[in-house]
């Protein structure tokens, strides 16, 4: 099992009778990108400072390539963490802040030099190797933060929302940066955001956690498009949660009755039983049809102008609202306020959740 | 454009305040314009001279405000270490070891000795010392000194370690720095503008203590203010304002060179 870097074996983490983490179990693999993605709160950073060794664990393992490191304290644990407030030594240089990590592991001088000019290439930092930290830009801090933790080569680097304090357009390319770097190191990255457009674009897998616990792990393409509960569902993106009666579930599929009376059989997340439930659906993958077509029928109650779509929500009879969204192009029919109309979509487009 | 509710705009503050600016400070002023008379009398002025401070360094008394000088010196360099050191560690304690058992009365028993009447405290040190059988000298005026000043230099201490967050400790950790390297490294550098100002007040509170000198010095040995007192009981002399302008002119450079350290911290950060 030496593929897996971080192992994280049923973790739990109280504050008094505060539950922060609930039976958390996580298998993180060698050279991974790996995103624990939920909202404030949720208990994402306190996992991450239990693997750096910030907090200790109540009950549970971590394993970090097979050996236990739970007991041990943050110094002994070659792992490295990015702040989000970055906590540079304000007393000190760039170069000065990026060797101190290496000193302490017992390098000479020059070989800690050496690693600095490299890892300062690494960010494009060169230039600043003489300043403080207070002399540099924020985007700049933040490489510095970067180059600090990835200078000692840790096995496992740990990033705690590094992106939030800079503005969005250097946010977006920072991204794409951090996610080169990491392919460029092989370093495992463990990168804790509350931004899923931020999880969707960077990571190899997400861990999407909530209220202490996980509530599913993959791939951004199956978080995105085969959520697992509601919670998964609403947080990731858009998304239409309607009301349905299960009537049964098998091999993988559910059949179920949409409110109008309608039978409708789809994908179901494992778990899934008979009995009432919600299906999940993008706005995108809704279509608008004549009313004796649609699997739904509903009148128009509301058109939100957004550039380039636009968003129509409908209201089905017996039903919650249902969020359409459609391009706006010249070719589309639009239709109009208080006009009843079809809803449809692909078997496939929609997801009985667990609830 | 000053408000209507400008405090200048009130009848009777400006008198009121140079009422306040010359009973403070006009004494002060006459005691150092007198230091420079020529004339044997306090009150009368005889041209301007040095006489005074020759006297203070090359007369009769000059080998007694030497000795007196030196104790009052020696005593406060090595009580404002100790009392540094010591509240540094206090500090340290109170704000880095989390929640512990104690932690408010610790708190209020560092710094209650400011509130303390300082009589009270002499009274109490000096049967204390007696209590034990402690024969009253240099070493009671120095034990009593360290102890008294850790208050003054535990304040700038803890209000600078309270500003800095523990994060940079946190992330020399994970940077392999074991527990000490951690403090010597990030926490001392970052805490040392709020130590040498301590350091600075913890000095000035020494060199210039009378009451509870006063009671534990025990006899045969005098700090600075002991000896002014003692000569000034025999009748004031001009000499003793020349001494006197000399401890203010020390004192005030102390005080602002601690300012000066306070804010250059500040801009730092």
């Amino acid at each position: 099992m030496t593929d897996i870097a971080v192992d994280i074996i049923d973790l739990t983490k109280c504050y008094g009778d505060f539950v922060a983490l609930k039976n958390v179990s996580l298998g993180i693999q060698d050279n991974e990108f790996f995103t624990l993605l939920g909202p404030s709160g949720c208990g994402k950073t306190t996992l991450l400072r239990t693997i750096a060794g910030f907090e200790d664990v109540s009950q549970g393992a971590i394993r970090l390539y097979g050996e236990d490191i739970a007991g041990l304290p943050p110094n002994k644990r070659p792992v490295n963490t990015v702040f989000q407030q970055y906590a540079l030594f304000p007393h000190m240089n760039v170069t000065q802040n990026v060797m101190f990590g290496l000193l302490r592991l017992g390098q000479g001088d020059a070989t800690a030099r050496k690693r600095v000019t490299e890892v300062l290439e690494l960010v494009q930092l060169t230039r600043f190797a003489d300043r403080l930290p207070s002399q540099l830009s924020g985007g700049q801090q933040q490489r510095v933060a970067l180059a600090r933790a990835l200078a000692p080569n840790p096995k496992v680097l740990l990033l705690d929302e590094p992106l939030s304090a800079l503005d969005l357009k250097l946010r977006q390319a920072v991204r794409l940066e951090l996610k080169q770097i990491q392919q460029d190191t092989g370093i495992t990255f463990i990168f804790v955001t509350h931004d899923q457009e931020e999880a969707l674009t960077m990571s190899d897998r997400i861990a999407v956690i909530n209220d202490g616990q996980v509530q599913q792990v993959g791939t951004p393409r199956e978080i995105y498009e085969a959520p697992q509960n509601k919670f998964v569902a609403n947080f990731i993106g858009e998304t239409n949660l309607i009301g349905v009666t299960v009537v049964d579930v098998s091999g993988g599929n559910a059949t179920c009755t949409l409110p109008g009376g309608a039978q409708f059989t789809c994908p179901a997340a494992m778990g899934a039983t008979a009995g009432p439930g919600h299906l999940s659906i993008r706005p995108e993958r809704v279509a608008i049809t004549a009313p004796e077509t649609g699997v739904l029928q509903g009148v128009v109650a509301r058109q939100v102008y957004l550039g380039t779509d636009m968003h129509i929500d409908i209201t089905p009879t017996g039903g919650e609202t249902i969020t359409v969204r459609l391009q706006n192009s010249e070719t589309t029919h639009i239709p109009g306020n208080g006009e009843l109309v079809g809803l449809n979509f692909e078997a496939g487009s929609a997801r009985l959740l667990v609830d | 454009m000053a408000a209507k509710t400008d405090l200048r705009r009130f009848t009777g503050f400006l008198p009121m305040t140079f009422v306040c600016l010359f009973l403070l400070y006009a004494p002060l002023i006459i005691v150092m314009v007198y230091s420079f008379n020529d004339s044997k009398s306090i009150t009368n002025w005889g041209g301007l001279s040095l006489r005074w401070y020759e006297e203070v360094f090359w007369g009769v008394e000059s080998a007694k405000f030497k000795a007196a000088a030196l104790n009052s010196l020696s005593i406060a360099v090595v009580a404002a270490i100790s009392a540094t050191t010591i509240a540094t560690m206090a500090a340290t304690a109170m704000l880095r070891a989390g929640r512990f058992r104690g932690k408010s009365i610790s708190f209020a028993l560092i710094n209650l000795p400011l509130m303390v009447p300082e009589i009270v405290t002499a009274v109490a040190t000096l049967v204390f010392f007696s209590a034990i059988g402690f024969t009253t000298g240099y070493l009671t005026i120095l034990l009593a000194h360290i102890v008294f000043c850790i208050p003054f230099a535990y304040l700038p201490i803890a209000a600078r370690m309270q500003g800095i967050e523990d994060v940079y400790e946190q992330a020399a950790m994970d940077l392999y720095a074991t527990r000490f390297e951690t403090f010597r490294l990030i926490l001392l550098p970052l805490m040392m503008p709020g130590i040498i100002s301590g350091f600075l007040l913890a000095f000035i509170i020494s060199l210039d203590d009378f009451i509870i000198t006063n009671f534990v010095k025990g006899a045969g040995i005098e700090t600075l203010p002991t000896a002014i007192f003692g000569s000034v009981k025999q009748g004031i002399k001009p000499n003793i304002m020349a001494i006197s302008t000399l401890l203010l002119m020390v004192s005030v450079g102390f005080v602002t060179l601690s300012w000066l350290v306070g804010r250059m911290g500040q801009n730092k950060k």
